[in-house]
């Protein structure tokens, strides 16, 4: 079996090594165990602040924070970032103040919690907001790296990482890791499969399947949602003709609405999208939830099937 | 229903070995605010609300709004013995399909009035059904329980400042006062200084018991329902995990589950034996 790690252990990691940095602060609202920034805060409890159970008061810290030339980082669940969300867009995006929110347990793939702590929004909302760049990265390794590269951004962001643990990718390929660079992690010219987050894994497994019945599939990590690696579409585009997108997240507004906005402005294709079919979760555990919710790769190489079949 | 105090502490004892039951089942779950609170919403429901456990949604019912919505387990014990959902449903906790979701939810299991699990937004619904009950004539009342880490979010103090403006006495807060929330101690977490006195500065009565002591919950709870002119809150001083020695006062069971030796431990200490 393959190493196993949560991207949120990345992102408590990457703080940590961060830390030299003197202008890098932290602000949680109790739930610094859960987004494991208590990493930060043991360690360098003059940086951290912790704001209570108050998300709103959380972000406009930050940003006050980043005003004042500081490097803040706030974390809590994907979900509860959303309270927030005009904190977000007023005080941090329109100002343009490099505060960078990460979301933990984003997705159904969060578990038994249920609904009301799964997001499968977050992407979405954050993506429209000026200057916000919006990341879900896949690994543990990712995760690690893209939130390292997060100081020097000078820009608004929003990362989402996931509860549960994902197989780890990137050991010994820290350098391909760019905030706003897709990576392809496997090369085929019949479908490209574009991934986000824990579903990543589950494409690399689709494309086996496929490769089972003589199709050759694409993988892209598509880490970044905005800004959007439109060349790499582009030339996905071009040389598979058929695309899908794979997500935990609804189908309205996240990488597949990205993808799709992206596609018909420019080279098209045909596309399809595995994704939250616009409904609510609910409790149950991982697996069962890509099964419920149709996102596993069973659904991702039936998708590719699909996308195939309509190439014109 | 008139239980007596030794019958009423029967009830919540048997609630107390069904808490720990599902979130051992589940390896997942809330034990320690659903302990807290039990003492608390077992009188309520035993003595107090006026409701039809065979009419879940009889529209004059009295409501209960869990508001701490992870302290789920409590309610679905309470749930289960009054008769809106069988014993047998506790086994769905965290199930998938299960009317016991992780976090209580209107949608999912019949007796459940809010769909909770965001803290600091049970308060202003049960405004809103107050307001509802004061349009409609009716003589229904709404009961809210919040956490105390929960009061830190801010929304709770815009519902209590509209609440006291509008006077809905209808609407009976109980404050589940465990001085601890997710991470750590509110004390570590946020400081939150004398709360009774902002309650009071917010125009609401307001009344402190130990929140175990199943004869001042008795007259607590006697308190709220006599305050009718404005909002009422009941400060429940109670224990995190109360009951089960090795999660009392621990932070770590705010979320946690008991192993199998612990599990046996607490079914012990609540004077169940285990077949
Ligand atoms: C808006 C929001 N932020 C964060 C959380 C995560 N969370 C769940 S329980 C909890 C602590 C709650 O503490 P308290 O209100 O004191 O409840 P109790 O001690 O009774 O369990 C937190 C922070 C949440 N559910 N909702
Ligand atoms: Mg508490």
């Amino acid at each position: 079996m393959s190493e196993m790690a949560a991207t949120r252990d990345g992102y408590g990691q990457a703080l940590l090594e961060i830390a030299d940095n003197a202008k890098v602060v932290v602000l949680e609202a109790d739930l610094g165990k859960s987004t494991k920034s208590l990493h930060f805060k043991n360690k360098y409890p003059a940086r951290s602040i912790s704001c209570g159970i108050g998300e709103q008061n959380m972000l406009l810290t930050a940003a006050g924070l980043a005003s004042s030339g500081y490097i803040p980082f706030a974390s809590t669940f994907a979900i509860f970032t959303e309270r927030a969300f005009e904190q977000m867009r007023n005080g941090v995006a329109r100002p343009d103040l490099a505060v960078h929110l990460c979301g933990s347990h984003g997705g159904t793939h969060t578990g038994t919690d249920g609904s009301s702590a799964q997001s499968i929004e977050d992407l979405a909302i954050y993506r429209t907001l000026p200057n916000v760049v919006v990341m879900h990265p896949s690994d543990y390794v990712s995760t690690l790296e893209l939130t390292k590269q997060l100081p020097a951004l000078n820009k608004p962001s929003y990362m989402r990482t996931a509860r549960n643990k994902t197989p780890v990718m990137y050991r010994g390929r820290e350098s391909e890791i760019v905030i706003g660079k897709g990576i392809t992690l496997r090369q085929g010219t019949d479908v490209a499969i574009i991934a986000c987050g824990v579903l990543v894994s589950e494409s690399m497994k689709a494309a086996e399947l496929l490769a089972e019945k003589g199709i050759n599939a694409t993988v892209v990590d598509m880490h970044t949602l905005k800004p959007l690696d439109g060349d790499l579409i582009d030339s996905l585009a071009s040389q598979c003709g058929a695309i899908v997108t794979a997500e935990d997240h609804n189908v309205i507004g996240g990488l597949g609405g990205a993808v799709a906005e992206h596609l018909v402005t420019n080279k098209y294709a045909p596309l399809e999208m595995v994704g939250v079919a616009d409904r609510f979760g609910e409790s149950g555990q991982s697996d069962e939830m890509l099964e419920v919710m149709k996102l596993n790769s069973k659904y991702i190489e039936q998708a590719a099937q699909r996308a195939i079949a309509r190439k014109s | 229903m008139t239980l007596s105090i030794s019958e009423l502490e029967e009830f919540a004892r048997k609630c107390r070995v069904e808490i720990v039951k599902m979130v051992y089942r589940a390896q997942a779950g809330h034990p320690g605010g659903s302990l807290s609170e039990i003492d608390l919403i077992s009188a309520l429901y035993a003595t107090r609300m006026r409701v039809r456990p065979d009419q879940p949604k009889w529209e004059d019912r009295d409501r209960f709004i869990l508001s701490k919505g992870h302290a789920s387990p409590g309610m679905y014990a309470v749930l289960a013995e009054m008769g809106f959902i069988d014993h047998e449903d506790l086994h769905s906790y965290r199930v998938l399909g299960g009317k016991c979701q992780g976090h209580v939810d209107m949608k999912w299991c019949p007796g459940v009035d809010f769909s909770a699990g965001s803290l600091g937004m049970g308060l202003s619904f049960g405004l809103g059904c107050a307001v509802a009950a004061r349009l409609d004539n009716s003589e229904r009342r709404t009961f809210v329980m919040i956490g105390d880490g929960e009061i830190q979010e801010g929304s709770v103090w815009e519902a209590a400042m509209a609440a006291a403006h509008h006077e809905v006495g209808n609407l009976k807060v109980i404050l589940d006062r465990n001085r601890i929330q997710n991470d750590d101690f509110c004390e570590a977490q946020m400081r939150m200084f004398d709360i009774p006195a902002k309650w009071r500065a917010f125009g609401w009565e307001v009344k402190e018991i130990d929140g175990h002591n199943m004869e001042e919950v008795m007259s607590g709870l006697d308190f709220l329902e006599a305050t009718n002119d404005k909002p009422a809150i009941l400060i429940a001083h109670t224990i995190k995990g109360a009951g089960v020695s090795f999660m009392e006062n621990n932070p770590s069971f705010h979320g946690a589950a008991p192993n199998d030796e612990q599990f046996a431990q607490a079914m012990l200490e609540l004077g169940e034996v285990i077949v």
